[in-house]
């Protein structure tokens, strides 16, 4: 019995860094995902007095992905009943070309600072728009919101550590005994801490396992794939191939190193 | 005849300046029985301690079993202690194993197949006539029992050197006489080099023996 206390004292020490990170990499997700979104929806303005190709766009900056150019036929449509066909065939030649700029990524507000000169360096290039003042607001909030995550993932990483440690140092008094007196009958240091290795390995695949059914719960429920689709997001919350083996890898590294400090540190005292 | 172990100027000491053993000088035959008795205190654990290398000596030199104890590497160590069995007063039983797998220890340790180690282990468990107890643990035993499976495990891999420090402080009459037939047993069957330490010298004893007695830090023997 008390050995199932501390097995299960170690495996929800083990779930919960488990847990932490897979959330954060589950957000990191969501904010590739928005980044993604707000990438899509952003694109610069820029003024032309002679037509410019895509290529020649991505040639001013890397970050360009694609250029659209803006039809004018509609504002010129509007203008047929107030100016001459003669006047209005002038104004169609003198009318600047407007292009769409998209980028390849979300840019950051100094990136969109940079890319403005660059364009506006160029000699065809009248005027440019980046909407820098609405990209920067949203771009500070989903900062923030990354901020937060990390210390809220570091929060739980610090007393998550301290909860282990304490598991720690109750497995060291635990064991120290038995480990000493095989010592003493001439147990090579991998005979003396193989049980111990063999909890460890045993606790981070229970530990991986727990994570998974309790991802695999979360995706059956379905709440938190509708929460992420009204803000137009569809990530995968937890992969069940590489999510599972690196949380398993992450486990194994934890416990063994845990085990490692306590097996030093019998040595130490012996 | 070859020596077990040999002394030469051995002093031991916990602490610098606290010499607990002074230049000693002696030899313990292979095959031979051995006391060293002392007062509480007079360093006689601390001896022993030394045979099985839980303390290093400060100065001097002591070989045991062919191996020189002064910096000795871990490995040379253990290697040593699988042919040395000790029997301590304080039983050192793993608790959470049962009292079969207890003597079994020194078994798994030196790589024997879990079928030489079982028969082993019965035949042992069957001389210190704890058969029936196989299956319990050791907080489940009395003291005079503990000691009987302590002493057990001592033997389970037919050591060169049995160490045995007060074997018998804290038991009855009957476990006493069990472990003591034992000693003997394994000194006169097995040829077994056998050291003892305590505070009396039982009157049972049949064996020839050599005595050796710690006084303030020295040590002599008695004829």
């Amino acid at each position: 019995m008390k050995s199932l206390k501390n097995h299960i004292s170690l495996i929800i020490a083990l779930f919960t860094v488990l847990f932490s990170v897979q959330i954060y990499v589950a957000v990191d997700r969501t904010i590739e995902a928005y980044e993604n979104r707000l990438k899509n929806d952003y694109s610069i303005i820029v003024v032309s007095n002679k037509t410019l190709s895509a290529a020649e766009f991505k040639a001013m900056d890397s970050i360009i992905e694609r250029s659209e150019s803006i039809a004018t036929d509609q504002v010129l449509e509007r203008l047929q009943g107030e100016m001459s066909k003669k006047n209005l065939d002038l104004l169609k030649l003198t009318l600047p070309k407007f292009y769409r700029l998209y980028l390849s990524r979300f840019p950051t507000p100094q990136e969109i600072s940079k890319l403005q000169k660059r364009l506006q360096k160029h000699s065809s290039i009248e005027r440019v728009e980046g909407y820098a003042q609405s990209h920067d607001t949203v771009y500070k909030l989903m900062l923030l919101f990354k901020d937060v995550v990390q210390i809220f993932s570091i929060s739980i990483a610090a007393v998550t550590s301290l909860l282990i440690l304490k598991e720690m140092r109750l497995w060291q008094f635990q064991h120290a005994e038995r480990m000493s007196i095989m010592a003493l009958f001439g147990a090579p240091v991998w005979l003396r801490s193989a049980v111990l290795f063999r909890l460890a390995i045993v606790d981070a695949i229970i530990a991986t396992i727990v994570l998974c059914l309790a991802f695999f719960i979360i995706e059956q429920y379905g709440w938190m794939d509708l929460l992420l689709r009204t803000v137009g997001i569809s990530i995968e919350l937890f992969d069940f191939v590489n999510d599972a083996v690196r949380s398993l890898l992450i486990a194994l590294g934890v416990s063994i190193v845990l085990t490692l400090m306590i097996v030093i540190g019998n040595e130490e005292e012996e | 005849m070859d020596k077990v172990i040999i002394a030469e100027n051995l002093s031991l000491s916990y602490k610098e300046f606290e010499t607990i053993i002074s230049k000693a000088s002696f030899a313990i035959d292979a095959g031979s029985f051995v006391f060293i008795t002392g007062a509480s205190g007079s360093g006689k654990s601390t001896l022993l301690k030394s045979f099985y290398g839980a303390i290093e000596p400060r100065a001097g030199q002591l070989m045991v079993g062919g191996v020189k104890m002064s910096r000795i590497s871990t490995s040379k160590l253990n290697f040593l202690r699988r042919h040395i069995g000790i029997v301590f007063q304080d039983y050192k039983l793993i608790k959470e194993w049962t009292i079969e797998k207890n003597v079994m220890l020194p078994l798994i340790i030196s790589g024997y197949t879990k079928d030489i180690s079982s028969s082993q282990v019965q035949k042992l468990l069957g001389h210190v006539k704890l058969i029936h107890q196989s299956g319990k643990f050791p907080l489940e035993l009395s003291g005079g029992e503990q000691q009987r499976v302590a002493m057990a495990r001592a033997l389970a891999h037919n050591p060169i050197l049995i160490l045995a420090d007060e074997p018998t402080g804290n038991l009855d009459e009957y476990s006493s006489q069990v472990i003591w037939n034992l000693l003997e047993g394994a000194n006169t069957q097995l040829k077994t080099t056998v050291v003892v330490v305590t505070h009396n010298i039982p009157s049972s004893i049949t064996v020839p023996y050599k005595h050796y007695h710690i006084e303030m830090g020295n040590i002599h023997e008695i004829a």
